[in-house]
């Protein structure tokens, strides 16, 4: 499939955000972790990143704050090469929650967990403050502020790690993986999230094995395999074609596949949802009801 | 009743400077050859339910603990961990964390070394091991140059060779990609075929509708619901009340008949619930 942009609405006449050119990456043991990877990406996107373990999906995204720099090739964020700028400055336009909360959570307490972020920004005490409460206020975190974030379960612990984020407020938010682990309700709250991250005008990016989740956002997916990007558009359409899904062993979500076998579905669309199909049927009941009115009418 | 492979008699179990029990008054059996799946959301006790089948708690993961637990007909409580392992084995969330040694060969050979299986045997056990889980030919390598989804399998094999009646796996591949989750399944499928009984804690519903014969509903530590799949997955309102929810497809049905004044009959798996809707939509 050919990598394309397909999601911001006259992305083609934007300047990206965020520019992948011709990337490659090979560690100091002569492992070469991401290769040939062209990426651009918009303002207001979720793009979602979808592959194996070892793909080549977190090397690609720590490239993003400059935490590592292309062997080959270059990046830029915000207008400024990640190669030329410090971690310091880049970190505050693009922030990471990562998988295991505990690697970035070590504060006594929520609040103080709140404004480390945004004291190593260096910006005034009145600001730091309208940003944190902004933060708890959002994720509803009024009651916790004094607790020990280890006292907290593990979905919890991960809201605070997203909240300081917030309250940091970089035009990139990575999630690693956020749903891993996460019961039902924590899932449906991950998923919030990222629609409200979008609304605050964040660009967000996520890695993810979690089909439901994309399938709920239908956002643009990017599918890497053995170092490389083989696919690049909305994930109705990766998770249509078949060849590349079997090649990065992804299988869609339970509904997709039920939609697949049914016959009198339209059968050039792909069905991510439940809701999705629901609407499809009902669409079609009424067309059908109009048709039988028009035909007694005549 | 006939002898049950594991019997729980009104269980309770209290972790120490704790307020309130971790499991509450917990009562189910399963058979020989079932498979028992256990939801519920985070902090429910699903773990140290499942640990309590095999002794971890309150033995090893102290605790105060009342009622009884049999399992092959034998009290739990009069036995101890080690000689539960000839009987119960575990798999844990984390691959890693559970494999200890320099190549597959001897990792498999450890749990048997601890049960005093002679040497002999041990080759034998260790082939039929790898065999079941796919990982032929790799006994030399070690289990740190796999794959998670093959570690995984590594740890499973470790746990047959002990030739376990009933195998407990908490969460077996939440920390592996979708390749890895699919392998572990695969293995689970083929312990089905060969009669294993088992206990499988996992989020993912679909997963559980698909391979579990019964399925266990956890919150607060009581048991809201224990049926057969089809009796729990079909009773969507009570799921929801806890926060949970049924396979996509079987989701699909009901809001299926809600919204168009259908009688479909509610499926757990992709087969049947394509079936059930095809036949009523000619």
């Amino acid at each position: 499939m050919k990598a394309q942009t397909n999601n911001g609405e006259g992305a083609e006449t934007m300047q990206p955000y965020m520019s992948v050119k011709n990337v490659s990456h090979v560690y100091p043991n002569g492992v070469t972790a991401v290769k040939d990877i062209d990426l651009d990406i918009y303002e207001g996107e979720v793009v979602a990143i979808l592959g194996s373990n070892g793909s080549g999906k977190t090397t690609l995204v720590k490239h993003f704050n400059g935490l590592l720099t292309p062997t080959k090739g270059e990046i830029t964020v915000g207008g400024l090469n990640t190669k030329k700028e410090k971690i310091s400055k880049l970190s505050s336009l693009v922030g990471y929650v990562f998988q295991n909360p505990n690697h970035q959570t070590f504060l006594p307490s929520v609040r103080k967990e709140l404004e480390y972020g945004c004291t190593n920004l260096k910006m005034s005490e009145s600001e730091m403050e309208e940003r944190v409460n902004k933060a708890i206020e959002l994720f509803e975190l009024e009651d916790k502020l004094e607790d020990n974030p280890f006292d907290l379960n593990s979905s919890q612990r991960k809201e605070v790690a997203m909240a300081s984020i917030m309250a940091v407020s970089p035009k990139v938010i990575v999630l690693d993986e956020p749903t891993t682990g996460q019961d039902h309700k924590g899932c449906k709250r991950v998923l919030d999230l990222v629609r409200m991250f979008k609304e605050h005008g964040h660009i967000v990016v996520l890695i993810t094995h979690d089909m439901h989740l994309i399938g709920e956002l239908n956002c643009r997916t990017i599918v890497m395999n053995q170092s490389r990007k083989i696919a690049d558009d909305q994930a109705d359409i990766v998770f249509s074609h078949k060849g590349i899904m079997k090649e990065a062993g992804l299988q869609p979500p339970q509904i997709t596949s039920f939609a697949n076998d049914l016959s009198n579905l339209d059968s050039s669309k792909t069905y991510l949802t439940v809701d999705s199909i629901l609407s499809w049927i009902k669409e079609n009941k009424e067309k059908k009801e109009e048709a039988v009115q028009i035909g007694s009418g005549s | 009743m006939a002898e049950q492979a594991i019997e729980v008699t009104n269980l309770t179990f209290e972790y120490p400077d704790t307020e309130e029990p971790v499991l509450k008054d917990i009562s189910f059996s399963i058979d020989y050859g079932e498979i028992l799946g256990i939801i519920g959301p985070t902090g429910a006790g699903k773990s140290t339910l499942a640990m309590c089948v095999n002794g971890l708690v309150p033995q090893v993961i102290n605790g105060e603990m009342e009622g009884d637990i049999k399992v092959k007909g034998m009290n739990v409580h009069e036995s101890n961990v080690a000689a539960m392992s000839e009987h119960v084995g575990f798999v844990f969330q984390e691959p890693e964390n559970q494999l200890s040694q320099m190549t597959i060969e001897e990792e498999i050979a450890f749990g048997m070394g601890n049960l005093g299986v002679p040497r002999e045997e041990m080759l034998g056990r260790i082939k039929d091991a790898l065999s079941q889980v796919s990982l032929e030919g790799f006994e030399e390598r070690s289990p740190l140059a796999l794959s998670g989804g093959q570690q995984q399998r590594l740890a499973i094999a470790a746990v047959l060779a002990m030739r376990p009646t009933i195998m407990i796996m908490d969460e077996p591949t939440s920390m592996l990609d979708p390749k890895g989750k699919n392998e572990v399944y695969d293995v689970l499928k083929n312990l089905k075929a060969y009669g294993m009984t088992g206990i499988i804690i996992d989020h993912e519903v679909e997963r559980i509708a698909a391979y579990c014969d019964k399925v266990l509903v956890l919150d607060g530590g009581e048991v809201q619901m224990f049926g057969t799949t089809e009796e729990v997955f079909t009773k969507i309102d009570r799921l929801h009340e806890l926060t949970l929810h049924a396979p996509q497809v079987t989701e699909f049905l009901s809001q299926y008949n809600q919204q168009f004044d259908g009688k479909l009959d509610l499926a757990t798996t992709v087969k049947k619930a394509v079936e059930v809707y095809e036949s009523a939509n000619k």
